[in-house]
């Protein structure tokens, strides 16, 4: 019985192609058009978090055609030679991806990752309760809000933005900077109503908090139920971060891969994708077929003054034990 | 009468709290908005499209037959071991019975993580095969911790009456033991069986490509916001659950009440 299960999920000659994405973070119909399209069988798994598709990519014993890891896992998964060069000659919709997203500091030249969404992190108000005009970090730190606040349940998030605070670069490897922004944490600490991940929605959208952390795909989506909210990326600059496409080691289609890179890379498929997660997309043959109300949203598309001023996130290597000692003694405050 | 109705107040509560966040997802499963902190209607959207979406599909199938699977093989093998551990002397006894609680109080992460170093060491890919083999090890204890007590009640001459009386061995411990310790062994069974439904740290680490369970695919949504078709996809398991031990408890009743119970 087991055999003929084992047997009977593989029974297809078809080639595979496997995908390794975060979850609920496609337009499912699409996988299909490409099986119709290219004959082919895709197998798609989902992760939550970079670290967890880390793990299993860096353990070996499974191997993925295409995985979809954010900026800094990038550039660590190049750093440890994870990733397979793309051939970019092969990727005939890379004309599409704005200039703007590449060139990188994690993928410098390039060579190992396409552009699959984008954002920002920023400030989300309830302007029922934020009368005042929204531009600083510091509004997190006021004492008015105190028990109203949601910060991001995540290490280099929510450090990053109090370096930001404090002027620092939100890549800082300098403990002493580390420290100062560990202070303002733990002195932000009582005015805290939470740290969230995906539950943080929810309570911004039923207005049970003024202010919260948050990505600007996952504002747009909040905007859209309550009215009330509004979205900032404060003035002293914030986060810019990417997920990329990107082919790992041990890849037993690479030429598949590749093609389908380059048809996830293709406008209309862009379009579908994009409408579905509700990101903003770095594909300008995708902006142009966006609804026009879409495109010029200032949350998901802010200026590239904006942009200018926000970091990327770099892989802080052997430093991120520092990282993880200072998010420990935040927690444990 | 005081008495009876805090005692009553107080099974309420426990009810309450037990299936109030059950409700509240039944509820949500019908909620037009994908939000939970906004109710936008009535709608049946979600459930129809559950039954399009292949990936969730595949993970209760996976899910599924998984348990199922490990339910049974860890029955077999922990029946056995259990037969075999009550049999065995003192100090040995103490031993395995030592061995055994390992699993059960280590924590999840690092059987995961082991089950996946050992299965990549001897070259086994992840997938299907791997994740069956590490839910079957994580219940096997379990279902050896059931069936002991039910051995331990057993009276010990029974096997060998039934041996004086002619039968093999075999066929005692089939027609004489097996009836006796089966409470212990569903006990197991079902103990198995929710283990595998629920477990999603060992399954993370030891599932490959295209194998994923349920746990796996509503973990991986965390960052981005549970899908409302997982509370469509909970409201029908729940039913089905609920409508299987209606099933079983009428059963039972009406074995009772004609004397053939066993």
């Amino acid at each position: 019985m087991m055999a003929a299960l084992v047997v009977g999920c593989s029974s297809s000659s078809k080639e595979t192609l496997t995908v390794y994405n975060w979850g609920d973070y496609i337009d499912e119909s699409v996988l299909k058009e490409f099986e119709k399209e290219f004959g082919v069988r895709v197998i798609y798994d989902t992760f939550s978090t970079n670290e967890d598709m880390y793990v299993k990519l860096k353990a070996g014993g499974t191997s993925y055609d295409v995985a979809i890891p954010s900026d800094y896992m990038i550039e660590r998964m190049i750093k440890e030679d994870m990733l397979e060069k793309i051939d970019m000659t092969k990727i005939d919709n890379y004309k599409y991806i704005d200039d703007k997203f590449k060139n990188l500091d994690f993928d410098p030249s390039n060579e190992y990752s396409v552009p699959y969404m984008w954002g920002t992190v920023g400030i989300l108000y309830n302007k029922e309760v934020v009368k005042e005009d929204v531009d600083s970090w510091d509004i997190l730190w006021d004492e008015k809000y105190k028990g109203q606040i949601l910060m991001m349940d995540s290490q280099r998030d929510s450090i990053g933005i109090t370096l930001k605070k404090l002027d620092f670069s939100l890549n800082s490897r300098d403990t002493k900077e580390l420290e100062l922004a560990k202070g303002e944490l733990i002195k932000q600490k009582p005015l805290v109503m939470a740290y969230v991940v995906d539950e943080g929605k929810d309570m911004m959208i039923g207005g049970e908090a003024a202010l919260a952390v948050a990505w600007s795909g996952d504002a747009v989506f909040m905007m859209e139920q309550n009215e009330d909210l509004g979205y900032v990326v404060p003035k002293e600059g914030s986060n810019l971060w990417f997920d990329n496409m990107v082919i790992p080691k041990g890849t037993k289609n690479k030429e598949l891969a590749e093609k389908f890179i380059d048809f996830m890379t293709r406008p209309e498929i862009g379009l579908k994708n994009t409408e579905y997660i509700g990101y903003s997309t770095p594909n300008t043959g995708t902006l142009e077929l966006l609804d026009e109300e879409v495109a010029n949203d200032e949350v998901a598309y802010p200026s590239d003054e904006v942009i200018e001023n926000c970091e990327i996130f770099l892989d802080p290597s052997d430093f991120l034990k520092e990282y993880d000692r200072i998010w420990t003694e935040i927690k444990a405050y | 009468m005081v008495g009876k109705f805090i005692k009553r107040f107080y099974t309420f509560l426990i009810f309450v709290f037990l299936y109030a966040p059950i409700v509240t997802l039944i509820a949500f499963s019908f909620n037009e908005s994908r939000s939970r902190g906004k109710w936008g209607g009535f709608t049946l959207r979600w459930y129809k499209e559950l039954l399009y979406d292949a990936p969730i599909k595949n993970a209760f199938y996976y899910t599924m037959v998984i348990a199922l699977l490990s339910a049974i093989i860890a029955t077999i093998i922990g029946t056995i071991a259990a037969v075999g551990i009550y049999n065995m002397g003192f100090l040995g006894k103490k031993v395995v019975l030592n061995l055994n609680y390992l699993p059960v109080l280590n924590p999840d992460i690092v059987t995961g993580v082991s089950l996946m170093t050992l299965f990549i060491f001897i070259n086994l890919e992840l997938g299907f095969l791997s994740m069956l083999l590490a839910h079957i090890t994580f219940c096997i204890p379990y279902v050896v911790l059931a069936v002991l007590p039910k051995l331990k009640q057993l009276n010990k001459h029974l096997a060998e009456a039934a041996m004086d009386l002619g039968a093999t061995p075999f066929y005692a411990f089939r027609k004489v033991i097996l009836p006796e310790i089966m409470p212990g062994i569903v006990t197991g069974a079902l103990m198995a069986f929710t283990l595998s439904i629920d477990d999603f740290v060992i399954s993370f680490f030891t599932a490959g490509k295209g194998v994923t369970n349920l746990s796996i695919a509503v973990y991986s949504m965390a960052r981005r916001g549970i899908n409302p078709k997982i509370n469509a996809l909970s409201t029908l398991m729940f039913l089905g659950v609920l409508g299987l031990l209606l099933i079983i408890n009428k059963r039972t009743v009406i074995e009772n009440k004609g004397g053939v119970k066993k």
